[in-house]
């Protein structure tokens, strides 16, 4: 529950969900259902009024003081004095790795987001794309199992978003990582998840939990196939059958 | 490069030109008056021509024509030795040395007041009210009281003065830096949290270099500030040395020339400090990848 103006809001009300070890769970639902509360709750940003939450065996509190998860935000908040490569050393410098392993780690997760050479450039001489890449480079330098994406690609064109899509797909097959991702685009969820959560707004709950049948061996094109179609159109229905459309 | 030459320059010296114009016809019209009188009593007329060649060379004139102030100046800086007492820059060092001194302590308690109020809610709720308070006290009014105070407990020369100049200066520090440390969006606070880095990490990391553009700009304020600061601090001293005992010296024998000559180094030394200032800005604000304009 979260104060507002008008007295207190149920922001996220009765979420009963578990997810294991290198999933890739989507969280989908219109503005207002409480996916980038929930996010901000696992990640301990934000705490709740009740209830229980555990990361990894510990309270969201102690996984965030344990550095358990990289957290990739609707924009890349990079900071504008340090280039890529001393941006991406930020986490690093906090957690205190050395000059030597900062190094090295930079050099690993530029290539991983196909950023090579780009790590003397300042942001603004990025694409929108490009920084939000080396926003999620910064977010895997650490080495945390779990990924918590808040809209990472919400802001950037559908034709780089594609490509990301992609990108993302195939760094979250290579590192094993367990992905929670919010979003507001059915095709992204449906192209991406192993699961996807489909939320319903006013007081925020988990409408239907949705097991994707896709193969693991996902092609950009793999969204013309009638096994595509038919996932995207349950997604769909989940979010009409969670009044999700009405306005 | 000519082009930006002439683009930078030429609105520049057309405005010159016009102000020098400007001055010229004023000086004039406002000293003719004197060389009329004087004519008058010598029952002679005066021929226009011989009007406006002695309304601009006279010893004390209401308004000293441009070419009479460039004089004392290059007789007052050139002309003499920076020993002596006539020397302007040997006064303009003594100013300038009570700018600096007063510049760094109010820019360093500038600093750390604002630190305080940022990462304080008692300090932000005392302090900024009494520094807000304290600027709106006349500074003509209580340099004399804290010169004097000074003074009686053997406090003299350079630090009444600096003391003055801080006073001024801490100001657009502490209300720029507060802001600058204060600039820093959610997102970049719940990164660093996400980070689980402490405070003084998120100072170091995040608060401090955000805040360094906001620091320039209340520098250059805070100089020019400080500036005056110690031409007021030179006032109610008696005169002694300094680019204000050379205004006040300049009023009590109507010296007109030599007000305007140390009002015109005042000036010129506020521009150079504060030009110096935003070179050090460039400099640093390019290395920390500030876009190129």
């Amino acid at each position: 529950m979260f104060p507002s103006a008008d007295g207190e809001v149920r922001a996220l009300d009765r979420v009963n969900l578990e997810i294991g070890r290198g999933e890739f769970v989507s969280f989908i639902g219109p503005s207002g259902c409480g996916k980038t509360s929930f996010l901000r709750l696992v990640a301990g940003l934000e705490h709740p009024t009740g209830g229980e939450l555990e990361v990894n065996g510990l309270s969201p509190d102690e996984a965030r003081q344990s550095r358990a998860y990289g957290y990739v935000f609707q924009a890349a908040g990079l900071l504008p004095w340090r280039t890529i490569a001393r941006n991406i050393a930020l986490p690093l410098e906090i957690m205190g790795y050395s000059r030597a392993e900062q190094k090295d780690r930079i050099a690993r997760v530029l290539s991983l987001v196909e950023l090579d050479g780009f790590g003397r450039k300042f942001p603004w001489q990025l694409s929108g794309g490009m920084q939000q890449r080396a926003s999620i480079a910064r977010a895997l330098s650490f080495d945390a199992d779990l990924l918590l994406m808040d809209e990472p690609f919400g802001a950037l064109d559908e034709i780089v978003r594609d490509r990301l899509n992609g990108q993302l797909r195939d760094l979250w097959k290579r590192t094993e990582k367990t992905i929670a991702f919010v979003t507001h685009s059915i095709l992204e969820a449906v192209y991406l998840s192993t699961r996807i959560v489909v939320m319903s707004p006013r007081p925020g709950r988990i409408h239907r939990v949705i097991e994707s049948t896709l193969p693991d061996e996902r092609p950009l094109d793999i969204r013309d196939t009638p096994e595509f179609a038919t996932l995207a159109h349950e997604v769909r229905e989940g979010l009409r059958a969670g009044h999700s459309y009405d306005a | 490069m000519m082009r930006s030459l002439s683009r930078h320059f030429l609105p520049v010296l057309t405005v010159v030109l016009l102000l020098v114009a400007v001055w010229y016809a004023a000086a004039v019209a406002m000293n003719a008056k004197w060389t009329l009188d004087q004519a008058a009593r010598a029952d002679r007329s005066v021929a226009p021509a011989e009007l406006v060649r002695d309304t601009l060379s006279q010893d004390r004139p209401k308004l000293p024509a441009p070419h009479q102030i460039a004089g004392e100046l290059w007789d007052t800086t050139v002309g003499k030795k920076i020993t002596s007492k006539r020397s302007l820059v040997y006064h303009a060092w003594i100013t300038l040395s009570a700018t600096l001194s007063g510049f760094v302590i109010g820019t360093v308690l500038g600093i750390v007041l604002a630190i305080g109020i940022v990462h304080s809610r008692s300090m932000d709720l005392s302090v900024m009210p009494w520094a807000i308070a304290s600027q709106t006290v006349p500074i003509l009014a209580l340099a004399p009281m804290i010169i004097v105070v000074l003074n009686s407990v053997g406090v003299t020369g350079l630090l009444p003065k600096a003391t003055i100049s801080a006073y001024l200066s801490f100001f657009p520090v502490v209300v720029g830096m507060v802001a600058g440390l204060r600039s820093p969006d959610r997102l970049q606070l719940d990164l660093l949290r996400t980070y689980h880095a402490d405070r003084s990490q998120a100072f170091r990391k995040l608060r401090w270099p955000a805040s360094v553009p906001y620091l320039f700009t209340s520098l250059k304020v805070g100089i020019a500030a400080s500036l005056i600061g110690a031409i007021v601090g030179e006032l109610p001293t008696g005169a002694v040395a300094g680019l204000g005992a050379r205004l006040l010296a300049g009023s009590y024998y109507g010296q007109t020339v030599q007000i305007w000559s140390a009002l015109f180094a005042a000036a010129l030394l506020a521009a150079l400090l504060v030009g110096l200032l935003g070179l050090i800005q460039r400099i640093t604000l390019h290395r920390m990848g500030a876009m190129e304009r």
